[in-house]
């Protein structure tokens, strides 16, 4: 569950300011929006601040995930002709947006109904071993932070959990572990279903269309 | 069971590309120029012969929602927003048509955008779904390029854009007003209706909001006439085919594109290897999606899927998220995470639904111990009472009936864990 935010907290950098590349993209986004409705791309702007930040993080000793310091709100607030308290009020909504630094690897574990019908408790108890910390920590190391959340639409193939943009899914205690030593090292693991289907048909191969299946070579 | 060339998401799967040409080769953006040349009315009259039901969850009919919008334009601009945001636990569905077949759907909006007048939809995606909105953007700079979009859009005449607008992580932006609120910029709480969407929508002009799924299939059932799609499921009513997502307790969980009134037991047999230890090991299933109350066995027996069947059988199809639970589960528990779910995604706005789902909760977590009163249960009963109804939003519903369809059904099952909660304290 998303933490609460502090304004005044001695984590929260002095500046923030949209480098080069995200003021060209911060203009685009804008655009997408009819004119004086600038204010629609309040929440893009958000994720792109977020983006950001993250990049920094990723490069940085230790490193940290993206989340979205005071500063980068007000910056927004100028940037949208907005009152800052009102984009505080989005940023505080919505779960996405982290308003307290975080691990590189921000390991969403949905615990809803299906994915706890398939065994998201042992993914949880998993990944709070192998890592040694618990929902809402960081790792000391400022590799990896845990979150518990709410069903990402993905319950056919559960268990499941997002890491950053990705998601792992058809997930065992195992495959998790794989996942996250991998991420560890900085490696890429795949993302998708951990047992190797396409997307979300039936494990042993389709039950419809199987002559598009077997002309695409899946079966 | 339902033939594959009856089949409209053909790449439900993504066996193939998602991309223009292959989804050419599927038959997408085939005469879609013809389709609008036959006009505005043309298309809202096929779709209601067609009897399609919106797909987001409440099967309102979708030809007679288009035909809300205002004729002529007052001046202020028409919009077509489409709801993404697909978090109803259970559901995932709409994923797989944007990251797979997102062709359809722009070409959907399109169609759709045309029929009612409007010249820009937002499809409002749920931030998690962040490849799938790539995925998406990706197919909409394709059209573009194409021509399919922008000014004079497939050589309609008919100047029309697409925007994907990222959400951030909010279940509650799923409901039509919030989204708009969303879109808006603000915290995405619904409004007070009236005025609907249709009158005073996204930027206070007319609005329609429809389903991903809604929107998607349309084309197809243009191209090939509303009889065909009617003629699909039981009855008029409750036509055509349907995505269904199963999940929980099957051997084989998986989506799948049915036709609308398959019976549960054969969708899970045909196409889910069946129930985890056979039929006889299930115990019940959520038909359409964590909102809706379960079912007992014996009524799963026999009940074919669609909106009629389900509501009579005191559920409904909902967003056709399946969740099938067998014998070992423990199913006041299952209930009780819901719950958790609905607190932790109401929006604060009404006192019944920001106080009572969080009483719920934990009403539910003392029943999941069997740390209770067997009069707590009629008192639950009664709260999930207060509550359906008395709010501005249909979430307040939604958090009371997965505990109604508990109770209603396995009331024995809350009682004998109170009294071995009892016992062991003795
Ligand atoms: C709390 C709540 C959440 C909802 N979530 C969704 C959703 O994620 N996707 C969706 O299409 N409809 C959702 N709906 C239904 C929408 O309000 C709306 O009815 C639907 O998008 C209309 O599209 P349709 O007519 O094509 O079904 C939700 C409704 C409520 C009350
Ligand atoms: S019913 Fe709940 S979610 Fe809906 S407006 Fe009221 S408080 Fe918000
Ligand atoms: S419950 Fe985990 S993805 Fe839906």
């Amino acid at each position: 569950m998303k933490k609460p935010f502090d304004l005044n907290a001695d984590y929260q950098p002095e500046s923030f300011v949209f480098n080069k590349a995200c003021k060209k993209k911060a203009g685009e986004l804008i655009a997408l929006y009819p004119p004086g409705r600038q204010q629609s791309a309040v929440m893009p702007l958000l994720d792109l601040a977020q983006r950001q930040v993250a990049e920094e993080g990723a490069k940085a000793d230790p490193p940290y995930g993206g989340w979205i310091p005071r500063a980068a709100m007000d910056h927004i607030a100028e940037v949208l002709g907005m009152e800052k308290v009102k984009v505080y009020e989005v940023a505080s909504f919505y779960s996405m947006y982290n308003m307290a630094p975080v691990g590189k690897y921000l390991v969403q574990l949905c615990t809803t109904t299906p994915c706890w019908l398939c065994g998201s408790d042992d993914i949880v108890k998993t990944c709070k071993k192998h890592l040694g910390i618990g929902m809402g920590e960081t790792t000391k190391d400022g590799k990896f932070s845990l979150m518990e959340v709410e069903c990402l639409g993905a319950c056919v193939n559960a268990p499941m959990v997002q890491i950053n943009d990705d998601y792992f899914e058809d997930l065992t205690s195992d495959t998790i572990k794989e996942v996250l030593d991998l991420l560890a090292e900085d490696m890429k693991p795949n993302i998708g279903s951990q047992r190797g289907r396409k997307g979300s048909m039936a494990m042993s191969g389709p039950t419809s269309l199987e002559d598009r299946a077997k002309k695409a070579g899946v079966a | 069971m339902l033939n594959d060339e009856d089949r409209i998401f053909t790449n439900l799967y993504g066996w193939e590309d998602f991309g223009l040409a292959a989804a050419k080769k599927r038959g997408d953006w085939d005469g879609t120029k013809a389709i609008i040349k036959k006009g505005r009315e043309w298309i809202i009259e096929e779709m209601k012969a067609s009897g399609l039901r919106g797909r987001g969850g409440a099967g309102f009919p979708t030809g007679m929602k288009w035909s809300f919008m205002p004729k002529e334009s007052d001046g202020r601009p028409h919009y077509l927003v489409i709801n993404a945001d697909e978090s109803e636990p259970g559901t995932c569905k709409d994923r797989e048509i944007m990251r797979y077949d997102p062709h359809k759907l722009i070409e959907g909006a399109l169609i759709a955008g045309f029929a009612m007048g409007a010249h820009a939809a937002y499809i409002y995606i749920r931030g998690e779904f962040y490849n799938e909105g790539s995925n998406l953007w990706k197919a909409v700079h394709e059209a573009y390029d194409a021509g399919l979009l922008g000014k004079n859009a497939a050589g309609s005449g008919w100047d029309f854009d697409v925007i994907v607008h990222r959400g951030a992580g909010a279940y509650i932006c799923g409901e039509e007003t919030a989204l708009i609120e969303s879109l808006e910029g603000k915290k995405g709480q619904p409004r007070n209706k009236p005025p609907f969407p249709a009158m005073a929508g996204l930027y206070s002009c007319p609005t329609t909001v429809n389903n991903v799924e809604t929107i998607a299939v349309a084309p197809t059932i243009l191209r090939r006439g509303a009889g065909w799609f009617a003629g699909l499921g039981l009855d008029e009513k409750n036509a055509g085919t349907k995505l269904f997502c199963i999940s929980g307790h099957v051997e084989q969980p998986c989506n799948v594109e049915e036709e609308m009134g398959i019976p549960l037991k054969e969708l899970i047999e045909k196409h889910c290897g069946g129930v985890r230890g056979g039929w006889e090991n299930l115990k019940a299933v959520i038909p359409g999606g964590s909102s809706t109350p379960m079912l007992p066995k014996d009524v799963c027996d026999s009940i074919p899927m669609d909106f009629d069947n389900l509501r009579e059988a005191g559920s409904g199809l909902g967003t056709a998220g399946v969740i099938v639970m067998d014998k070992s589960t423990d199913l006041i528990y299952a209930i009780c995470r819901l719950s958790q779910f609905y607190m932790h995604e109401s929006c604060g706005q009404c006192t019944p639904c920001r106080e009572g789902t969080g009483w719920l909760w934990r009403v539910m977590r003392r029943m999941v111990a069997g740390n209770a009163t067997v009069e707590e249960i009629d008192m639950l009963w009664d709260v999930t009472k207060e509550i359906e109804g008395h709010t501005i939003c249909a979430l307040g519903d939604a958090a009371a009936w997965p505990i109604q369809g508990l109770i209603r059904h396995f009331r024995d099952e809350m009682e004998v864990r109170i009294m071995e909660y009892r016992k062991a304290a003795a």
